[in-house]
């Protein structure tokens, strides 16, 4: 709580007391209209005078207004009525006081839960100056500096590993709570927390750079922009406020002066005036233009506990409504990284192939020889390998041991007049040829990420009706992947700008309403990013190009997230049609019976206030997120 | 230009009246308010001194809601 807060609350405390004392005093007459102006005035004396500077600025219509007019209408018609109940008109400003009071705690204690959940700004960098330990401002480091993070700091700055190892927790950037090793070497992200060991850490951008500031940034400025459903809600109340005014003020005079006039009966002046200030009380629109933008932001926040950044409360929209998915194959379904995925035909042992093949590979630097490297597991002796011959697009013929070694393609074998077999897994294939006989070969793949499959049945059950698989790849490689993640579509074959014109085409034959998101990693595929009515980039830790183009960053690269993203948002939007359903149901509920008469000051109360209090606490309910 | 400002303002509602009177604000291309974060984000025509313009905001921020403040 704040001063401002507290102060309220005294001023809350004070009058409820006041009025209940008052109402067991026996006093009569104007001792009695004094007495109870002191609660009054305690409670409402600020709301009087900002509906006076209203006035004053021209600015008539606001909450202020409503409720002075209201009030000080009952009393006069307490006054006039010699009825002396005041209580009402005391009530009523009580009533909207605590719930301001509580709009503003609450709004408050979001503020500081989401700024909680989003505590990865680093306070500090520690510079080694003089064998000493210095704490500088992150922003005073320059890059190439050298920083030291203590076990239980955060990493402030973006950079590399130059000593130790350690654990980190980067549950606060991905929601992923297993913890990630580091060693000397590797590049290390800003806003994880140092676990284990003490890290000295190379710096390679600035703070204002680094992931965490730009994290820092896309999700505090998420909620500027607006939703269409916020835009409603903005122009809902700029007419709705001056609407009510003027309904009131036909209710408080038509009636009586038809029925005077028109059908010669009573007027009946107080019932209607009385009428007509219920109807003040109620037509106040705080309940919607609070808790709309307060779902938003408790979605927003929610959402990036989970490790998913959403870029304003548009796109949380626009997710609760995807229909179909698109995927980038590479780095997206799998893993980018390629690997050995089996030795056949082969009479040496798996192993000692894969050693000739990564012996005779060792000289290039292509993919393939790495993934080669990365199967044996060990150091390469080099000088094992003599008389290297790399023939271009085909393979390579080397000296291993003294064996003479091919390994390549069909047409390597070709060259050298070996007969091989054809294999019948997809992948690169890479033919092994010992001393002129054909010794087997090795089948190297992309692999599928472990979750991939489960994603694509998480997306179906979340209300996605087409699931597709864009992919640079062989026709033979892109079928296998999508046939064994069940996707419904795969295009393959794709350069770049096929894929944004494949999305295009996907994006007139689609419903309108239905959204189409397209999922990358957002390296190489910036444009389509762009194009699809969502970009999701995944796997962004340390990518600033994919945080850039994406509207919704998945820190983690499990494709699970992208159907959690969707439950996020779905929920979301269900708390903001709700609230909008609600609020302006009972709001009018009460209006009807309030101009028939049957709704007292106190309902007033109850639809103004209660209905208020309900639709914010219904908004908090966006901010948990774990269970989906 | 692009700058971004603190506010303090107590209800939703007036942030949305501050916006629109920011937005039209002479020297103002653009602006948002940011309730949930406390924050205007302000774009300026060219040419124009934020300063100035932002003495000017923050006066009709106060006609509309008497009860705001913008940090210049």
């Amino acid at each position: 709580m704040n001063r401002k807060q507290k102060k309220m609350l005294a001023r809350i405390l004070l009058a409820a007391f006041l009025l209940v004392a008052f109402n067991f005093a026996p006093a009569e007459g104007w001792i009695r209209f004094v007495l109870y102006l002191i609660p009054y005035l305690v409670i409402g004396y600020d709301i009087l005078l900002k509906a006076l500077k209203g006035i004053k600025n021209r600015q008539v219509f606001d909450e202020s207004f409503l409720m002075a007019v209201a009030t000080i209408g009952a009393i006069a018609l307490a006054i006039y009525e010699k009825s002396g109940d005041y209580t009402e008109a005391v009530a009523v400003m009580l009533f909207y006081q605590i719930g301001e009071w509580f709009q503003s705690y609450a709004v408050g204690k979001s503020r500081r839960n989401i700024s909680e959940l989003m505590d990865i700004r680093p306070d500090y960098a520690n510079v080694e100056r003089n064998g000493k330990l210095e704490k500088v401002d992150p922003d005073e480091v320059g890059i190439g500096s050298v920083i030291v993070v203590q076990p239980g700091e955060k990493v402030p700055i973006d950079g590399v590993v130059v000593e130790g190892t350690s654990s980190l927790n980067t549950s606060a950037l991905t929601g992923e709570s297993l913890p990630r090793d580091t060693k000397t070497g590797d590049e290390i992200i800003s806003g994880c927390i140092n676990m284990t060991g003490v890290l000295k850490i190379q710096t390679t951008k600035e703070f204002g750079e680094s992931t965490v500031s730009k994290i820092l940034d896309l999700v505090e400025n998420a909620s500027s922009r607006k939703s269409k459903s916020e835009d409603f809600i903005s122009r809902f109340a700029r007419v709705y406020t001056p609407a009510v005014c003027c309904a009131a003020l036909a209710l408080a005079f038509l009636p009586p002066l038809v029925r005077m006039l028109g059908m010669g009966l009573a007027p009946e002046w107080e019932s209607w005036i009385y009428r007509a200030l219920t109807f003040l009380v109620i037509s106040c629109p705080c309940a919607l233009v609070i808790s709309i933008p307060l779902s938003f932001f408790a979605g927003i926040g929610g959402a990036s506990k989970a490790g998913v950044l959403v870029k304003g409360s548009n796109y949380l929209e626009l997710l609760s409504q995807t229909k179909m998915v698109v995927f980038d194959k590479t780095g997206t379904l799998t893993q980018g990284v390629f690997e050995v995925n089996g030795v056949h035909h082969n009479e040496l042992e798996d192993a000692e192939l894969i050693e000739y093949a990564a012996l005779a590979e060792s000289a290039s630097s292509h993919p393939i020889s790495k993934s080669l490297q990365k199967a044996y597991g060990k150091e390469l002796d080099r000088s094992r390998v003599t008389d290297i011959q790399e023939i271009s697009g085909n393979g390579v013929i080397a000296t291993v041991d003294g064996k003479r070694v091919a390994a390549g393609n069909d047409k390597l074998m070709d060259h050298i007049g070996v007969p091989y077999i054809s294999c019948h897994a997809t992948g690169t294939i890479i033919h092994m040829a010992i001393d002129g006989a054909y010794a087997g070969h090795i089948v190297i793949s992309d692999i599928v990420k472990p979750h991939s499959r489960d994603a694509i049945q998480a997306l179906k059950k979340a209300g996605v009706h087409k699931t597709v698989m864009l992919t640079g790849d062989a026709k033979k490689v892109a079928d296998q992947v999508a046939d064994a993640l069940g996707l419904d579509d795969v295009y393959s074959e794709l350069l770049p700008a096929d894929k944004v014109e494949k999305v295009e085409e996907l994006l007139k034959i689609k419903p309108e309403k239905a959204k189409l998101a397209f999922v990358g990693d957002g390296i190489n595929d910036a444009p389509v990013l762009g194009r699809a009515d969502i970009g999701i980039a995944m796997g962004a830790m340390g990518s600033d190009a994919a945080i850039e183009a994406a509207d919704v960053v998945l820190m983690d690269d499990d494709p699970m997230q992208i159907s959690k993203a969707i439950k996020i948002s779905r929920k979301c939007l269900r708390i903001v049609y709700q609230n909008i359903v609600v609020a302006i149901g009972i709001k009018l509920i009460c209006l009807v019976l309030g101009a028939l008469g049957i709704a007292n000051m106190w309902l007033a109360i109850f639809a103004d206030v209660g209905v208020m209090i309900i639709a914010v606490l219904n908004a908090i309910r966006a901010l948990f997120v774990k269970k989906l | 230009m692009k700058k971004s400002y603190k506010i303090d303002v107590d209800c939703a509602n007036c942030a949305n009246k501050m916006e629109a009177v920011a937005k039209h604000t002479a020297g103002v291309k653009d602006a948002s308010v940011n309730f949930m974060m406390l924050k205007m984000n302000v774009e300026f025509e060219e040419g124009k001194n934020p300063k100035e313009v932002m003495q000017e905001v923050r006066k009709n921020c106060k006609k509309v809601e008497d009860d705001c403040e913008v940090y210049i």
